[in-house]
């Protein structure tokens, strides 16, 4: 501890004049080099930033001799380091010095993408040039009338240190325009010839409205296809962050829920797209022709439909809402967790599951993507009377004489209408084709419930299950 | 920092003034733009790059281009929006089945005049909005009006008001050449659609149109792109035409065109157009459709695996043949894997490739391994005997790679020669590719 102590207070220490002070960090690690200051004996700051009373300047460092060995880096080095000195990782310097001392013994270390100092370089290299990219993209001025004229006037708040950096490209760009850019850091002023550096400013700064800006919504509302909705590309180059710097990006909620819309009224309209006449004649035409069934979202998303399963003379239909991440993978339903607990429950009431035609009311799996879990979402009640179609043809061809539902989508799928579980679970049902249906919850349900909670629906499941056996015994 | 003493300072007081209220776009220019708008995105080009390098540093002109485009705004649809994309007129005396615009289409119609088009383009422009126009047009009167309007529009704002930004102009093949090479004058790139990848196709869905008048006019456009390149080389002040080329865009799914077919046709008309890029667009059914057409559209994964082809072609060094060969027997791509992974399950025997050793060519035919992968990989090692430690560095999937590298520490054993590969590597599908359509 002490010899750390010891050389943090022999330590040079170097301030610079700015955040984005390259021409500074050259200057003085040229300095440091020659004088032959390791990497561990330097700390770096700017002026004026937090600890600024610990950089007394850069006392101690002498002036480079006119006998010191010119310093060579290449130019890959320069370049990667010119950008990350951007970056806003108070570290940057510190990087920077480090590599270029290590770099004097191993000039070509800098083309070595595998190692962790040259991958860090790389890394805020990018990432600064993306700000710097998206600045470009994302800046956008508004039109006001001040004593010279027209000028346009921008409010916008990088990530990192690259207001002056891209000034250069603004003055190519709208050179025949007076502009300003205002950011938090600093703001620049262009008057046709000269530009000009102000303090910083806040987003109140800056106009509230522009003359365009109306025809501008109009166009981005059109161009868009809400036929293909792919938000996480949207989001992957254009983040929230900067969508307060963007006054179109206010249409994007209403855009998708427009696009979301569309989609629901084309499912509502979809009990004419079956053709009764293509009606499946057995039930492995049903589990074939379901593989290609893509007459709603659910259907279009990629999945596996996973088919009923039994004799085909069963006399219990079980039928579930829709198959989860395991039954799709495996092609079969209640098999995961939802199925252990169902098949406990049967087992305990002593209705063999093997007997049973167990089904779904929805074929595909419906699911939010999370990271690399896919989270079950359930099928809105357009999507289940789609699906309804081959529910249908089901129970047409096994000719159940009961049918358990379990939980509402199931509910749904079997009577049309949603059924209030809480109320009418437990109570038969007699259906137009002579079959009885008894309705109760969904064995996910009890997956959700801890102790008293989950005992006290464990008893109520099985007390369902035995009104099951008891219309069973009845014939 | 106390900003108002400054802003009186340096004349930013006018903030106070209200807003600026000259030139609002009327509400009848904005419906226009509305509609216009919507019938030209059905044009999946929107690229704004790899024109010549422009500024106005001068404080003429208007605008600049570098070799990248910019991308200024990105829709839910996950689209970049880089260019004011219209329509100068959706009024078309065509009856192209495939598209919304079409003569017997019950669409709202609306044009706008030359000047409306450089006023929004210039608006838009000023306030860091966009990249360029995107400009094309239904047939109004004759194919040699309309091109003589799009001309013009382009004209305005290149010699009227010193534009120097982008522009994109679509041509019309059966308007006079004359016309079409004014076009390349003003324009950075030009293109026309071949629109479907058959002849047989075309002559069936878009009956007024003629593959081989559209080939003359690609063909009359490439010969002028060539020779202005060379008179550029030659003549610093040699008049430039179309800098950033040529290209064109194919609809997948409306006929019955296999995906071996599509990829003949565009390397086809790489090889003969020098184009820059063949644009894929899946057919999407579009409102009040043609009988003809298909009612479902392909799934969007098509056009991706099509662009992946694509990419295979132009940047990994495959050759037509080899990406047919990749190609299931009905001659299409697989959609449950990549065709360049697809490629390596067919040729296994090229496999595994030393990554220590293997030349750049076998490098970039290894599945999982991207351009820069590969030249990350080529830097390294340099250095050092490149490890499975040091892949993970450069890729982002090493599972996905192993079976096909040797590296330092690692040798796969059977594994290129087990029956299940594909199943083992097909990725799990966790998005929704396909909307409902």
């Amino acid at each position: 501890m002490s010899a750390v102590a010891v050389r943090r207070d022999a330590a040079v220490r170097i301030a610079l004049a700015t955040a984005d002070d390259f021409d500074g960090w050259r200057d003085a690690a040229r300095r440091l080099v020659a004088a032959g200051i390791a990497p561990d004996d330097v700390r770096w700051g700017v002026e004026g930033e937090d600890d600024a009373d610990l950089f007394a300047g850069d006392a101690g460092v002498p002036a480079a001799g006119d006998g010191a060995p010119a310093l060579r880096v290449s130019r890959a080095f320069l370049e990667l380091a010119g950008k990350a000195a951007l970056h806003r990782d108070p570290a940057r310097f510190d990087l920077l010095y480090r590599l270029l001392w290590r770099l004097r013994q191993a000039p070509r270390l800098i083309e070595d993408g595998t190692d962790p100092a040259v991958r860090r370089l790389r890394l805020l290299a990018a990432q600064v040039r993306r700000d710097i990219h998206k600045m470009r993209a994302f800046v956008r001025f508004r039109g006001v009338v001040d004593d010279g004229g027209e000028r346009f006037v921008a409010w916008f708040a990088p990530e990192h240190h690259i207001v002056r950096a891209n000034a250069r490209f603004f003055v190519d760009r709208f050179a025949s325009q007076r502009w300003s850019i205002l950011t938090p850091a600093l703001s620049l002023h262009w008057d046709g010839g000269v530009l000009r550096e102000g303090p910083g400013a806040g987003a109140a700064d800056a106009p509230g409205s522009d003359a365009m800006e109306a025809a501008w919504h109009r166009y981005y509302a059109s161009i868009f296809n809400p036929a293909r909705l792919k938000i996480g590309a949207m989001l992957k180059e254009m983040p929230r962050k900067y969508w307060r710097m963007m006054p179109e990006t206010r249409l994007i909620r209403g855009m998708i829920a427009g696009a979301r819309a569309r989609e629901v009224a084309m499912v509502s309209d979809g009990g004419a797209r079956f053709d009764e006449a293509e009606r499946p004649e057995s039930l492995d035409a049903i589990g074939q022709a379901i593989l290609g069934c893509r007459k709603c979202p659910i259907g279009c998303n990629g999945t596996r439909a996973v088919a009923g399963e039994g004799p085909r003379d069963a006399v219990v239909m079980i039928v579930g809402e829709q198959p989860g991440d395991s039954e799709e993978r495996e092609g079969r339903p209640f098999v995961g967790p939802a199925g252990r607990v169902l098949d406990q429950h049967l087992a305990e009431a002593g209705i063999a599951r093997e007997g049973a035609w167990v089904t779904n009311a929805v074929k595909h799996f419906k699911f939010e993507p999370r990271g690399k879990r896919r989270l079950h979402q359930s099928p809105t009640a357009g999507e289940i009377d789609v699906c309804r179609w081959w529910l249908d043809g089901e129970r047409a061809l096994v000719r159940p004489r009961l049918i358990v539902a379990l939980g509402a989508s199931a509910g749904r799928g079997v009577l049309g209408r949603t059924p209030a579980i809480g109320r009418e679970r437990g109570a038969t049902v007699a259906l137009a084709d002579g079959a009885t249906l008894l309705l109760t919850a969904h064995p996910s349900y009890l997956l959700r419930l801890d102790g008293e909670a989950r005992a006290r629906e464990e008893d109520r499941f099985a007390a369902d299950l035995r009104v099951a056996v008891e219309i069973l015994r009845r014939g | 920092m106390p900003v108002a003493g400054w802003f009186g300072q340096i004349g930013l007081a006018m903030l106070e003034m209200g807003t600026y209220h000259e030139h609002m776009p009327a509400d009848d220019l904005i419906d226009r733009l509305g509609i216009l708008a919507d019938a030209a995105k059905y044009d999946a080009s929107c690229a704004s790059s790899g024109t010549a390098k422009r500024n106005s540093r001068d404080a003429k002109g208007l605008g600049s281009t570098e070799g990248m485009g910019i991308c200024h705004a990105y829709a839910p649809d996950g689209r970049c929006i880089s260019l004011l994309k219209l329509l100068l007129t959706n009024h078309c005396v065509f009856d192209c089945h495939y598209c919304v615009n079409r003569k017997s289409s019950n669409v709202r119609r609306a044009r706008f005049t030359p000047q409306e088009v450089v006023e929004l383009t210039l608006g838009f422009y000023r306030r860091n909005f966009i990249e360029g126009l995107f400009l094309s047009s239904g047939i109004v009167r004759s194919s040699n009006h309309t091109m003589e309007q799009l001309v013009e529009v382009a004209r305005c704002l290149r010699e009227d008001h010193d534009f120097r930004g982008y522009i994109h102009l679509k041509t019309i093949p059966e308007a006079d050449p004359e016309l079409v090479h004014q076009a390349g004058l003003w324009a950075d790139r030009v293109s026309i659609n071949v629109e479907l990848p058959t002849a047989g196709g075309l002559a069936r869905l878009a009956p007024d149109k003629d593959a081989a008048t559209i080939a003359g006019a690609m063909g009359e456009l490439a010969g002028a792109i060539t020779e202005a390149k060379d008179a550029g080389k030659r003549y610093r002040h040699a008049p430039r035409f179309a800098p950033a080329g040529q290209s064109t865009q194919m609809i997948v799914g409306a006929d019955g065109a296999s995906d071996a077919e599509i990829v003949g046709r565009a390397s086809g008309l790489y090889a003969d157009y020098r184009l820059r890029r063949v644009y894929y667009s899946a057919f999407s059914p579009i409102p009040d459709a043609s009988a003809v057409l298909p009612l479902r559209r392909p799934p969007l994964l098509r056009e991706h695996r099509l662009y992946q082809s694509d990419w295979l072609l132009r940047f990994y060094g495959y050759a037509p043949g080899e990406v047919r060969a990749a190609m299931e027997p009905d001659g299409m791509l697989p959609l449950d894997i990549d065709p360049k992974l697809a490629w390596a399950l067919k040729f296994r025997e090229r496999f595994p490739v030393d990554l220590n050793t293997a030349p750049r060519e076998a490098l970039l035919r290894v599945p999982g391994l991207g351009t820069r992968a590969v030249k990350g990989l080529l830097a390294a090692r340099r250095h050092r005997a490149v490890r499975l430690a040091d892949l993970a560095k450069l890729t982002t999937s090493v599972e996905r790679l192993r079976p096909f590298v040797v590296t330092a520490d690692w040798r796969p054993t059977a594994l290129v020669d087990r029956e299940d590969l594909r199943a083992r590597l097909a990725p799990r599908r966790e998005t929704q590719l396909e909307l409902f359509g």
